[in-house]
């Protein structure tokens, strides 16, 4: 093997967020040897982020609830092009995994009874989430941490995955550098986890970190694996927007579960004006029953601000696009009114939504308990990712899996907000699981140098270019992410149209372009122009990925909205957009028939309509 | 645009200065916002931790002009502007490079503390109750984001140098909150007073200050916990009584 400090592992999980952390912990629970590689400091990934809480039916508010009103719930807001037996396996594990949690160290809020508190949020009948105020993630991530510290799991922190290695057509390895030094390194592994998270970075208003840049997407799709439902992006209604340095960091839909409600600059409630059909039968059609329900009432039906985040993304985009919109450009959150309702509103606020009052107190001198917070869309998530068998996690790529936010089929066109952190432990365990199995049923396999050489060099070119091009003739690799960022935002954002997507396909060849022609300075311990660089091109292939798909699908459904398709299509509905390297190199598209769902389930969404 | 000068230390483990850079700024811009333009069009190369951005991570932790702050969430105008602006790294732990440290002995420290061990489910439906008046010291603790910014500013590590013998105020709210969860059965008592070095805080109070979390880390954590290990190691009375009492009653009284 060439000169590169090579590490052993059965298993190595890639991205130590929620999923990673927890199929690493599944996969040691199999007493195999397991690596687990992040990118930042280890409990420092964008699990902590999460706030609202994760959904499972416990049914400890509601006893109404059970995994059938949650697959259904799950089905109606990916309005049906959902991987049907995600969606069943993820209702009905949910809630065994969230106790498990519990007997690993997490402190949920608890009912009056002494159970684990559930709260209200978009497009769940019942209150289903179970939560730690408005720092859900944190708790999640640290309690697997904490548990994960002692399994036996060699944590390699502060390294960036460059390529997947394969023998023939299964993967045998990563190959990447520690950010530190910048050394090269080789993961060797039977099977490999990918757990990388999303692609917010690709957005100019993201509440994603610099660390979402699509590794994982990216790294599978040049390893052979497809990618699905690519044009399914989850635009969160509720970012911040003023001041603009904090523009895009997220405010939790947990602000409307408790209470808060939406309203233009002249004061009208305007989520009541448009309910889609699907949730008519379910939504509130007064001030009064919304409120109610906020606070409990079974008999009420929920607020319309609580519908699906795609809807409500859309209706803030037309209030503002009408002229009705706030001074800063979105519209308004408050949840300060709630004290014409109760005694103590303020504090009870900053006991449910401590987090909301400290960010918005300190990053934008605003009391949310006395005033009204503005607000608007900001990229979230991706429903769409690596294609990835059900029951297994392990994608059409032998010895690859993938879990969390990097695989898809789970959310159909739009995630309900909860299911992510639920997502996350059931199919990170799964992943764990089979993953340890394939690689226990596996020998090593080979590692071929020409791979390792070949990624080599293609990430120090850019330390080469320094030193031989003129200093005006090569590119910043900052300018190329900010000016990526700025035309996905422009023209593959909330609201697509064809000769936009077309437009887009043309700017993408030709930052594709421009990142052959970065140039980093410097040494390579841990030189930031260097990882961006490096970036550009998961970046640059997960943007293409989406643009493709969004262009295939010619309707609008959940997070795609095409103003020149504005409506459900009937035959789109029933396929998923498939995307895959080809020989030559080029992206292809195709469209694959959703596999029929069985009686049984179908019974289900029937019964729960 | 108005503009303001950046003092960043620049340099790595064997050496390093403070470099001038002179950046635009606008208004709610925190100090991480300008570490980051600078970084995009002046130094490429600038190392910085940075994740969430909204002190939610604890990555960004950095000295600006001399205290222990998360970039992040330090506005620039809560600070006198007509001077420049110093960003320096934390300077409890070894450096990396420019404003990275080497913060793993704390993963260390963290891995020897022993893990949560609950009792047996003791509900009906095979899991607990707990009491939400019980556990809300705890979630006090496990509100702790890890940006290790209150190991920075103990004197017992910045000025001594006490790694070997003090595990520092982070893994005393962590240990605090483990010792103070219902279900916990586990005995962490000795190792607090011996490798934990618990005798070694003499009460000064900065960790709490400094916390972005606003945890009341010396109260609610330090305090009680000197308190189980005086009961436990220096009250011959109590000591004659407790080997008469069941493990997990003991220091209920003090929680």
């Amino acid at each position: 093997m060439a000169n590169y400090e090579t590490l052993e592992h059965d298993v190595v999980v890639i991205g130590a967020g929620g999923a990673g952390l927890r199929a690493a912990i599944e996969a040691s629970v199999a007493g195999l040897k397991v690596g687990l590689i992040c990118k930042s400091l280890l409990g420092k990934a964008h699990t902590v982020m999460a706030e609202g809480g994760m959904a499972a039916a416990l049914a400890n508010v509601d006893d109404r609830d059970n995994w059938k009103v949650h697959f259904a719930d799950t089905m109606r807001g990916g309005q049906y092009v959902n991987n049907w037996r995600m969606a069943e396996l993820h209702a009905k594990e949910a809630p065994d995994r969230v106790r498990g949690l519990e007997a690993w160290g997490a402190v949920f809020d608890r009912t009056a009874d002494g159970r684990i508190l559930q709260r209200n949020f978009g497009g769940h009948r019942y209150p289903r989430l179970a939560h730690v105020g408005d720092r859900t993630g944190l708790e999640l991530i640290r309690t697997l941490q904490d548990h994960g510290i002692h399994q036996g799991i060699e944590v390699h922190m502060e390294h960036t995955i460059v390529t997947l290695l394969k023998d023939g057509d299964r993967v045998v390895g990563a190959f990447g550098y520690d950010r530190e030094r910048g050394r090269f390194k080789v993961f060797k592994a039977k099977a490999i986890v990918l757990a990388t998270g999303g692609i917010g970075r690709a957005y100019r208003i993201t509440s994603n970190s610099w660390e979402y840049t699509g590794d994982g997407q990216s790294l599978a799709y040049h390893a052979g694996a497809e990618l699905i439902d690519m044009e399914f992006v989850q635009f969160h209604p509720t970012g911040m927007i003023w001041p603009p340095s904090v523009m895009g960091i997220l405010v939790t839909e947990g602000v409307r579960g408790e209470g808060g409600v939406l309203r233009n600059k002249e004061g009208k409630r305007f989520m009541f004006a448009e309910i889609p059909d699907a949730y008519k039968s379910q939504t509130a059609d007064n001030p009064e029953e919304g409120w109610r329900y906020t606070q409990g009432d079974k008999n009420a039906r929920r607020p319309p601000e609580l519908l699906t985040r795609d809807h409500v993304s859309r209706c803030i985009v037309d209030e503002v696009k009408a002229g009705r919109g706030s001074p800063h450009g979105g519209v308004f959150l408050d949840i300060s009114w709630i004290k014409e309702k109760i005694p103590n509103a303020a504090e009870h606020i900053k006991k449910k939504l401590p987090s909301m009052y400290h960010q918005f107190m300190q990053l934008a001198n605003l009391d949310i308990t006395k005033e009204p917070m503005e607000v608007g869309p900001t990229t979230h998530y991706i429903m769409g990712g690596v294609q990835v068998n059900a029951e297994t996690q392990m994608t059409n790529v032998p010895g690859l899996f993938a879990a969390g936010e990097v695989a898809a089929g789970l959310h159909g066109s739009n995630r309900l907000g909860g299911n992510s952190l639920s997502d996350l432990l059931v199919f990170g365990k799964r992943a764990g699981e089979f993953a340890a199995k394939f690689a226990n049923e596996s020998d090593a396999g080979q590692i071929h140098d020409a791979q390792l050489e070949e990624a080599a060099h293609e990430a120090l070119e850019p330390f080469d270019r320094a030193a031989t091009k003129a200093a005006g003739n090569a590119e910043n690799p900052y300018q190329v992410q900010t000016d990526l960022q700025e035309m996905m935002q422009s023209l593959v954002g909330i609201v697509r149209r064809e000769e936009e997507l077309v437009r887009a396909l043309d700017e993408l060849a030709k930052l594709w372009e421009r990142s052959r022609n970065v140039a980093v300075y410097g040494h390579r311990e841990y030189n930031p122009g260097w990882h961006t660089a490096i970036d550009l091109k998961h970046l640059l292939t997960f943007s293409e990925a989406i643009t493709r798909s969004a262009i295939e699908r010619k309707e609008s459904r959940g997070g795609h909205f095409r103003d020149d398709f504005p409506n459900r299509d009937a035959a789109d509905g029933k396929v998923n957009i498939i995307l895959r390297k080809d020989a030559d190199g080029s992206m292809r598209t195709r469209r694959e028939p959703i596999p029929e769902m069985p009686e049984q389930l179908k019974q289900v969404i029937e019964e729960m309509k | 645009m108005k503009t303001t000068v950046f003092k960043i230390w620049r340099g790595d483990e064997t050496a390093g200065n403070f470099t001038d850079y002179t950046t635009e700024i606008s208004e709610g811009m925190v100090v991480l916002d300008a570490i980051l333009d600078i970084q995009a069009a002046q130094a490429n190369d600038l190392a910085c931790r940075w994740n969430c951005k909204a002190g939610k991570c604890g990555s960004c932790s950095a000295e600006i002009n001399g205290m222990p702050k998360l970039m992040c969430m330090t506005r620039l105008d809560e600070l006198p502007l007509d001077k420049p602006v110093t960003v320096e790294p934390m300077r409890a732990f070894p450096r990396i490079r420019d404003l990275a440290t080497d913060v793993s002995w704390n993963y260390r420290v963290k891995k020897k503390i022993k893990k949560f061990k609950p009792r047996p489910p003791d509900a009906p439906d095979g899991t607990w109750r707990m009491a939400q008046a019980d556990i809300d010291r705890v979630q006090e603790f496990r509100k702790c984001i890890e940006c290790f910014l209150c190991q920075d500013v103990c004197h017992v590590l910045r000025d001594h140098q006490k790694y070997e013998e003090f595990i520092g105020p982070r893994f005393l709210v962590f240990t605090a909150a483990l010792e103070m969860h219902p279900l916990d059965t586990e005995d962490r008592l000795s190792e607090l007073k011996q490798a934990g070095g618990i005798g070694y805080c003499n009460i000064t109070k900065c960790c709490t200050k400094v916390c972005p979390e606003n945890i009341t880390i010396t109260d609610n954590a330090i305090i009680p916990l000197k308190e189980r290990v005086v009961d436990e190691f220096y009250d011959p009375l109590g000591t004659l009584l407790k080997l008469f009492r069941p493990k997990n009653l003991r220091g209920e009284d003090h929680v």
